[in-house]
């Protein structure tokens, strides 16, 4: 983290400059041997395994036969597994955290913390990037994709949105997201044909403005306070010269604006459905939780520490984003027509961009009560919008191979594969949040909560609304599994030859999912004690 | 005895869990009919097991929880398994297991088949959640899990309308669980207001408070938002367009468990949760409570009217589904006058209603798959369709319930409403008497209408001329399999008129200790 180091250090001296108070040279360091820091590689594991793994596939690629390249997902999966195992030693105790500086007022700042926000949002992104990975096996081989770079780039990403969480400044807050998001764009660009490069351009040009927009932010905020640590904006962001208030304003908006983009929220969600039926259908199953998760984190950490003292401000606006989003959203995924192309994947993709504007409710909520507490319902909700989300490519990805993707295609699901129907009918009712999914139902109860809590009784209505609306397309695509089959015809030519069997890695993906919601289910304090208490 | 009430909610998921499982064996015929039999089996059971929770009450003191179990679920949420059953929620759990059993046996005789109807396993499947989703309503004493249970019901319901429905079915099972559904998430927002001002979830701790700790605004917001919800299932005016559709489209045994259970759960919370809850904001909501209630009666009967008009093309169904509207106009006239007769009245009307309504569905369903349909005109032809005469014991039922559903003393119609009609005539203090003067008033205006529409469906359908060609050609009576199943509460049905002590002796010290009496 050489830039936040620098920053840091020179920190001071700027702010000083800028107020006119006297200046005190950091650079003369008491103790020489403390500029060489010691780095607690057990915090740093999770995501530097991910990015070790990505590299050691990268290379292996080179050496590997043409045959044997197929042991090249096997070794991505596990190295996922490790970087989740990875998680399990820091889970305990109080929380680790590394990089960090020590200035002349004494003040520290760390760059990296692995504390429970840290822990959870990695857990997602790095489980959400294994059941990716998982699905993606079978794809890599049908679809002809070059492995090597595949993997590479699905590992160096989810580094990334490991290593977002738990960033403590805005330099590596940037990085962070740079290396979740570039690797993505090459991924929605590798299914060669020309959707996919459309799809891809899309998603570059929307995403690098976003982030030129954010560093100009970045920029503006340093101007002002003279800080990249988030702890240290936020104590310096109520002091800020007055001169220096509009800066410091007009910075923070810049700066969510870049994790609105990644979150896709409204008026930045166009890029959403063309990218999803563009890219590879594991790779939007992994963006639509993956890269969900890395926005919604940053945007969780800058809100709700550095610009904390701005809560006021961006809480309403998040509140109003929040509100659009899911509008927006569920009202498009409820237009998709059943014979559309790709209409199943498309519904996934509005349907993700509503279930986004649910996540932001507490975000949003912990802007008009200061505390962190609200944030934990986000990261319950995503956790569980996670598992049930990527359930539901798998089970598209399933069905996709057989026949296409438009809804009128799960017609009879439950005649021809009745656990893979099943599986998808409850993965559609988690999200929906209706019994028997119990488990959707629980996140919903924490969103609503976290908006009454907060006293935004207008917002929680108007998802009270959206949960109607959004019922309506789950139970209708759920009604079509059931439905007796596309006529009697095709039936009788079908029944004579079996089910085409599916690949291990789709049936153990499926089967993983559907697992995991139906323990938490029964269970639900698994993932709600995430909601339960303070995440810092 | 908490084991018996775990058991009962248990068991049914269980069986639901277990139509999964290919243990029915391979044959798809042999198969259904064992899934049936299972099904009858598991519901005989549950029934047998609320049997025996009734006689393990304590009936000295029914005001007292018992059989409570109270475990802890979701620390996180402070969500409890707290379970519990008293004088109010008792009649109301042996009801549902009684109209589950009845229900299960019909169907094993009378499943609706066809193009395109899913398979008898799915159908038991549905079936034991949706009993599961009932039972849990009623015995549940923490408000989370009591919108848990509540939404339990929606998806096992959508799909015996959807699928086993006949007519505009899909659009009508849309529309149900809809509005359900909007209903429940605003009531669950209510909720969510009371566990962050009050700080707990428990319906028992918070019911004891009587409202100490919240706010009149609290309580007003909060009580709005539930009421709003809990009238949406009830369902009162104006809330109730779903009903007559989702009645009409329905299989018999889903119009029965929907009118008999079902909206029962509505006005059920709102004797369990709104008032002892937040009891300010009962007060200032029950007038407005009270004339949508008297509204509703009025409406529900001119609409029963309007459809059992000669050339009116009404259908059966729907028509009862309309006189639903109306009869749950009185409970909720009942609860809106906050006092212990209205309440008590309210409650008893409740049961008297599934009883009755019960019967109706049963009834009507059987002349639908006699006729091959419910439209009133085509049933009737020029003189009426003589069921006195072709099936005398049909015809004898269904006079019996019309009599008992118009309030006939000495059958269960009667008490309810009488009680209902005598708390809104001596509201509860603070309320304004002349306006429940008038939603009296309406009320007694309601019952004249009712009768007026009953006595017009029994003389359409059961009087007539035997010897004009009838609409079917082929019109058994009575069949044993519904006799079994339709005795059971007709017998009740007379049994609840001629000694309502028993009902009322249960319900009312509870009633009590809920208005903060006792």
């Amino acid at each position: 983290m050489p830039a936040a180091q620098l920053a840091t250090t020179l920190g001071p001296q700027l702010s000083s400059h800028l107020t006119g108070q006297p200046t005190v040279t950091s650079l003369a360091v008491a103790d020489p041997g403390g500029l060489i820091q010691s780095v607690d590689w057990v915090a740093v594991a999770p995501p530097l395994i991910a990015a070790l793994a990505g590299l050691a596939v990268l290379l292996a690629d080179l050496f590997l036969p043409e045959r044997r390249k197929k042991l090249l997902g096997r070794f991505a999966v596990a190295g996922l597994a490790l970087a989740v195992a990875a998680l399990l030693p820091l889970t305990g105790g109080t929380p680790r955290s590394t990089f960090c500086l020590q200035d002349v007022q004494g003040t520290a700042g760390c760059s990296y913390v692995a504390d429970h926000f840290a822990l959870v949002f990695q857990l997602l992104a790095l489980g959400g990037a294994l059941i990716a990975a998982l699905l993606s096996v079978h794809t890599v081989d049908e679809a002809k994709l070059p492995g090597g770079e595949y993997w590479f780039l699905l590992l160096s990403s989810a580094s990334g949105a490991a290593l977002l969480p738990a960033a403590r400044d805005l330099a590596t807050l940037v990085v962070a997201l740079e290396v979740a998001s570039l690797p993505a764009f090459a991924l929605v660009a590798l299914r060669r044909d020309g959707r996919g490069a459309e799809a891809a351009l899309k998603f570059f040009l929307s995403s690098v403005t976003a982030t030129a927009v954010m560093l100009l932010g970045v920029a503006f905020v340093y101007a002002a306070t003279g800080s990249l640590h988030l702890g240290v904006i936020a104590d310096a962001l109520p002091h800020a010269p007055a001169q220096l208030k509009p800066v410091a304003e007009a910075g923070a908006v810049l700066v969510l604006v870049g994790f609105a983009f990644k979150v896709a929220v409204v008026p930045f969600h166009f890029w959403v459905p063309d990218t999803y039926v563009g890219a590879p259908l594991p790779v939007a199953g992994y963006l639509s939780v993956v890269g969900k998760a890395a926005g919604l984190a940053g945007l969780a950490l800058v809100t709700s520490i550095g610009f904390r003292a701005y809560g006021h401000s961006w809480g309403p606006v998040l509140a109003v984003l929040a509100a659009l989003t899911m509008t927006a959203g569920n009202v498009a995924a409820l237009r998709q027509r059943p014979d559309t192309e790709h209409g199943a994947v498309r519904l996934l993709a509005w349907s993700s961009v509503g279930q986004a504007g649910y996540l932001l409710v507490p975000i949003a909520a912990a802007g008009y009560r200061p505390g962190p507490d609200a944030l934990g319902a986000t990261a319950a909700y995503g956790l569980i919008y996670g598992v049930v989300n990527l359930g539901a490519f798998a089970v598209a990805a399933v069905v996709g191979r057989s026949t296409g993707n438009r809804l009128d295609d799960y017609r009879g699901l439950f005649a021809t594969r009745r656990w893979t129907a099943l599986a998808l009918a409850f993965f559609l009712l988690c999200l929906a949040g209706l019994p028997p999914g119990v488990i959707g139902l629980f996140g919903k109860v924490v969103v609503f909560r976290a908006a009454v809590d907060a006293g935004l009784g207008w917002l929680a209505v108007v998802m009270a609304a959206n949960v109607v609306i959004a019922l309506f397309y789950y139970l209708v695509w759920t009604a079509k599994l059931f439905a007796p089959g596309p006529a009697a015809a095709p039936a009788a030519a079908g029944a004579g030859a079996p089910a085409v069997r599916l690949p291990v890695s789709l049936t153990a993906t499926v089967a993983l999912t559907a697992a995991a919601a139906v323990v938490l289910s029964v269970l639900p304090q698994l993932v709600l004690q995430v909601a339960g208490g303070s995440l810092f | 005895m908490n084991a018996v009430l775990i058991a009962l909610l248990v068991l049914p998921l269980l069986g639901a869990a277990l139509t999964l499982a290919p243990v029915f064996g391979a044959d798809p015929a042999t198969a259904d009919r064992r899934a049936l039999t299972f099904n009858t089996a598991v519901s005989g059971l549950v029934f047998l097991l609320t049997v025996a929770l009734a006689a393990g009450f304590d009936h000295d003191e029914p005001a007292r929880m018992q059989a409570t179990t109270d475990l802890s679920w979701i620390p996180a949420l402070d969500v409890r398994l707290h379970l519990g059953v008293d004088g109010v929620s008792l009649p109301l759990i042996v009801l549902t297991s009684l109209l589950t059993l009845l229900c299960a046996g019909y169907s094993q005789r009378r499943l609706p088949g066809g193009e395109g109807v899913p398979s008898a396993r799915a159908f038991v499947g549905l079936f034991l959640l949706l009993e599961t989703g009932m039972l849990a309503t009623f015995a549940v004493l923490d408000l989370i899990l009591f919108f848990l249970a509540f939404e339990i019901v929606l998806i096992p319901m959508y799909f015996l309308i959807a699928r086993w429905g006949s007519g505009r079915k899909v659009p009508a099972a849309n529309r149900f669980i809809l509005y359900t559904l909007l209903g429940s998430a605003v009531m669950l927002l209510g909720f969510l207001l009371i566990g962050t001002k009050a700080g707990t979830f428990d319906m028992q701790a918070l019911a004891n408070a009587h409202g100490n700790g919240l706010s009149h605004t609290t309580q007003v917001t909060a009580g709005l938002a539930i009421m709003i919800g809990l009238a949406v299932k009830a369902p009162a005016w104006p809330l109730h367009s779903w009903l007559p559709d989702a009645h009409t489209a329905a299989p018999t045994v889903g119009s029965v468990l929907l009118a008999g259970v079902l909206l029962k759960m509505g006005t059920y919370g709102l004797v369990r949760v709104l008032l002892p809850i937040v009891p300010d904001g009962s007060a200032t909501l029950a007038p407005y409570l009270g004339a949508f209630a008297a509204v509703g009666i009025v409406y529900g009967s001119l609409a029963c009217l309007a459809l059992a008009r000669p050339g009116a093309k009404g259908d059966l169904k729907r028509l009862i589904a309309y006189s639903s509207v109306g009869h749950m106009g009185f409970v909720l006239l009942g609860i809106a006058s906050l006092t212990p007769v209205g309440v008590n009245g309210a409650l008893f009307a409740n049961i008297a209603h599934g009883l009755i309504t019960g019967l109706l569905f049963f009834v009507v369903g059987a002349l639908k798959d006699r006729y091959g349909t419910a439209d009133l005109d085509t049933l009737a032809g020029a003189t009426g369709a003589a069921l006195y005469g072709r099936a005398p014991r049909l015809g004898a039922l269904l006079a019996f319930a019309a009599v008992a559903s118009l309030g006939l003393p000495g059958l269960a119609g009667f008490w309810g409403e009488l009680l209902a009609m005598f708390g809104a005539f001596d509201p509860a203090a603070g309320l304004s008497r002349p306006a429940f003067v008038t939603y009296m008033v309406l009320a007694g205006l309601g019952t004249l209408l009712t009768a007026a529409y009953l006595l017009i469906v029994v003389r359409r359908v059961c009087m007539g001329d035997p010897a004009q060609p009838a609409a079917a050609a082929d019109l058994p009576d009575l069949r044993r399999y519904e006799a079994v199943s339709w005795t059971p509460l007709a017998a009740l049905t007379l049994l609840a008129g001629l000694w309502p002590a028993l009902l009322l002796g249960l319900s009312e010290p509870a009633v009590q200790h809920l208005l903060g009496g006792g």
